[in-house]
């Protein structure tokens, strides 16, 4: 305990014994009224958003937005070279209203490339990724969380955390190993 | 209660009110999440098994031959290989669609499946998009290479030439260029996506500072949050659903490149669907194929089980069906159609055989009759056995019929290319297809290419979604209670130790 005077305090974290006993806690903990925490665990569970009392991902509404990106520039791209700059007349069919469907495989294509573009960084970016490291990672047995590691950790910057507070709470909601886990 | 019987044949197990059969579970033997992780990951972290070696030398071989027949090719013209007047087009078209048909069993297994809750594709779906990745590669040499000056390429990207004249942007061949580069693109993120968590796994448990920088690295700094999986599952799901019909519309895009054209044999308006159930079968064929070698070296049973090829070998029968049926309705439009030309082909370029078929029709023989009845038996009639279901519990069987699709795919590619342009308008200019020994280890050259790559895949990746499989195991279920041990000897029997 003398480290953690010195050093400055992540938050505390416990581990459980399966994935039922995390989703528990985790019901625990919304309802004790904790806002900066988080459940680590080898594979999404089903049903933890609610547990948490999280949102629908926001995701879908920003993949919306890069797949009409896509579909604007296919448009653009592919418009403004056959009408204006040089207006190319195959099989002796313009470009107009009636020779659209012949442009649509690109359209289609750079909505999908688009979108699925921002899906990838989307996630990373709302997620605060690639990071090269984090303090969760300072607590050995939280490596464990990648194999069969079930964590429960809240942060220090709760304003409802308190050392011993937290740790007496987790250790009531069925968690083991409860560990301070510091800042470096 | 009596044991059902058809025709004084019982029939078992079955299922009563009182005791419902079991669901098969996704892994078997009640594995544990520590045993999924240990298990597959242990392939990546063990010591480099001779076989592989000497496997890479074999296939790295081949590849670096095919890759001096590029080489070749490029230097000298592609005169080397043995297109000529009126066959422009042959084995290069044909082994692109081959290879790209290949490449659709991936991501139908990861985002159609998953579209479907397809729970038991978690242990297949990682392999498979990365043969995705690797059959993409190898198609896209062909396009690449087949219009001989290849420092020309650059004239497929949408920007103009020195004389201000921009791509045709509704030409097939251009929509077939941004179908395949987005294919490839999105399959890649797809992959790469689901493969975040697993690089984290190997992360934590790498034993030395190169692996623990490398996967560290590559796993972009992956916690496992529920605060993360949530985007990460809603970013799964979007590219699940963007890739569904993107995986429709690419071998839709490949069949443009003929069905625009007029000639007879190409010119058919149900290509794009034909060609879509084509490329699924011939996927998952090769999907079997690499993957039944792969599950008896790495002792993956529990993981891979007797379930997975059953369904497999289902869909297979399903898609090969489709494609008969195909096969069946192009014949049936030539012969309904009346055009002469159409009849031409498929009759009298195709199907009339010396035994059976030129007698009934009083016609020649066709000088492909080979070739089309080639594809016709291996593509149609032999995926019929996997109406028994010895026939999908047996792996030897299973391999077997999978190197027929995977032959037999192949001669539809070129079944529909060479015999359709072999004999012109003009019968002066017919002539037949010779391959030359470059058109030959070309080919072969790609398969080198393709077993490398997915060699250094399974000794260097999780070839198994551990997180994913994780997340189908019983125990997985937030609600789930641990029972009272409990087997069903209907599943024991069948569970290989």
């Amino acid at each position: 305990m003398n480290a953690a005077t010195t050093q400055r305090i992540h938050g505390i974290g416990a581990r459980f014994g399966s994935a039922a006993e995390l989703y528990q806690a985790a019901i625990k903990t919304r309802e004790k009224g904790f806002c900066r925490w988080d459940v680590h665990s080898p594979y999404p569970i089903h049903g933890m958003d609610d547990a948490m009392g999280l949102k629908m991902s926001g995701l879908g509404k920003i993949v919306f937005f890069g797949g009409l990106t896509g579909t604007l520039t296919a448009v653009g791209l592919q418009f403004i070279p056959s009408s204006f700059l040089y207006p190319l007349i195959v099989q002796g069919k313009p470009t107009n209203l009636f020779t659209i469907p012949a442009f649509f495989p690109i359209i289609f294509e750079l909505t999908i490339l688009f979108s699925a573009f921002t899906s990838i960084f989307g996630m990373l970016i709302l997620n605060g990724l690639p990071r090269w490291n984090h303090p969760v990672f300072n607590w050995d047995a939280f490596s464990q969380f990648s194999d069969d590691g079930f964590f429960l950790i809240i942060e220090a910057t709760d304003p409802k955390f308190s050392e011993d507070g937290s740790a007496e709470f987790l250790r009531e909601a069925g968690g083991k190993d409860i560990t301070l886990i510091h800042d470096d | 209660m009596e044991q059902p019987k058809i025709l004084g044949i019982p029939i078992g197990p079955h299922a009563t009110a009182e005791e419902p059969l079991p669901r098969v579970p996704h892994v078997y033997n009640d594995r544990s999440m520590g045993w999924v992780t240990q298990r597959i990951c242990g392939i990546v972290e063990g010591p480099t098994p001779l076989w592989w070696w000497l496997a890479l030398a074999f296939f790295g071989s081949i590849a670096l031959i095919g890759t001096g027949c590029i080489v070749y090719l490029i230097s000298t013209g592609v005169g080397v290989w043995g297109l000529n007047h009126p066959v422009g087009w042959a084995w290069d078209i044909t082994n692109f669609v081959f290879w790209i048909g290949i490449g659709h069993a991936g991501t139908l297994i990861s985002a159609v499946l998953f579209l479907t809750r397809q729970k038991w594709r978690t242990s297949i779906n990682r392999a498979s998009e990365a043969m995705t990745l690797f059959a993409v590669i190898c198609a896209g040499i062909f396009p690449g290479i087949h219009v001989g000056r290849v420092w020309m390429v650059w004239f497929l990207a949408p920007i103009p030439n020195s004389n201000a004249i921009w791509p045709n942007f509704r030409s097939p061949l251009l929509w077939d260029v941004f179908a395949v580069s987005t294919y490839f693109t999105v399959s890649v993120i797809f992959w790469y996506m689901g493969l975040i968590p697993d690089l984290a796994t190997l992360r934590d448990r790498a034993s030395n500072k190169l692996a623990r920088y490398a996967y560290g690295f590559l796993a972009l700094g992956w916690r496992g949050g529920n605060r993360q999986w949530r985007h990460y599952e809603m970013a799964y799901l979007l590219l699940a659903a963007l890739s569904t019909p993107l995986v429709l519309s690419v071998h839709s895009v490949v069949s443009f490149d003929f069905a625009t054209s007029v000639i007879p044999g190409w010119h058919t308006t149900i290509f794009p669907p034909y060609f879509v159930a084509g490329a699924i079968f011939g996927g998952f064929a090769m999907v079997l194929t690499l993957m039944l070698p792969a599950r008896a070296i790495y002792g993956l049973h529990d993981l891979i089980t007797d379930r997975h090829i059953d369904v497999m070998c289902k869909i297979i029968l399903l898609t090969g069906s489709i494609v008969g049926y195909a096969y069946c309705m192009e014949f049936f439009t030539a012969a309904y159609s009346g055009n002469p030309y159409e009849q031409w082909v498929f009759l009298r370029n195709r199907m009339a055989d010396p035994f059976i078929f030129s007698k009934i029709f009083d016609v020649p023989v066709a000088p492909y009759w080979w070739a089309y009845w080639a594809m016709m038996s291996l593509n149609v009639i032999s995926p019929q056995i996997f109406w028994m279901r010895w026939a999908r519990h047996n792996i030897y069987v299973v391999y077997a019929v999978c190197m027929c699709v995977n032959a037999g795919m192949w001669f539809e590619r070129f079944v529909i290319i060479v015999t359709s342009l072999h004999r012109d308008f003009l019968p002066s200019s017919w002539g037949m297809f010779h391959p030359t020994w470059v058109d030959i280890w070309t080919f072969a050259g790609t398969h080198g290419i393709f077993v490398s790559l997915f060699l250094l895949f399974i000794r260097f990746l999780p070839m198994i979604a551990i997180a994913e499989v994780k997340g189908v195991l019983p125990e997985a279920d937030p609600h789930y209670q641990p029972p009272e041990k409990k087997s069903h000897p209907a599943h024991e029997a069948e569970v290989p130790v």
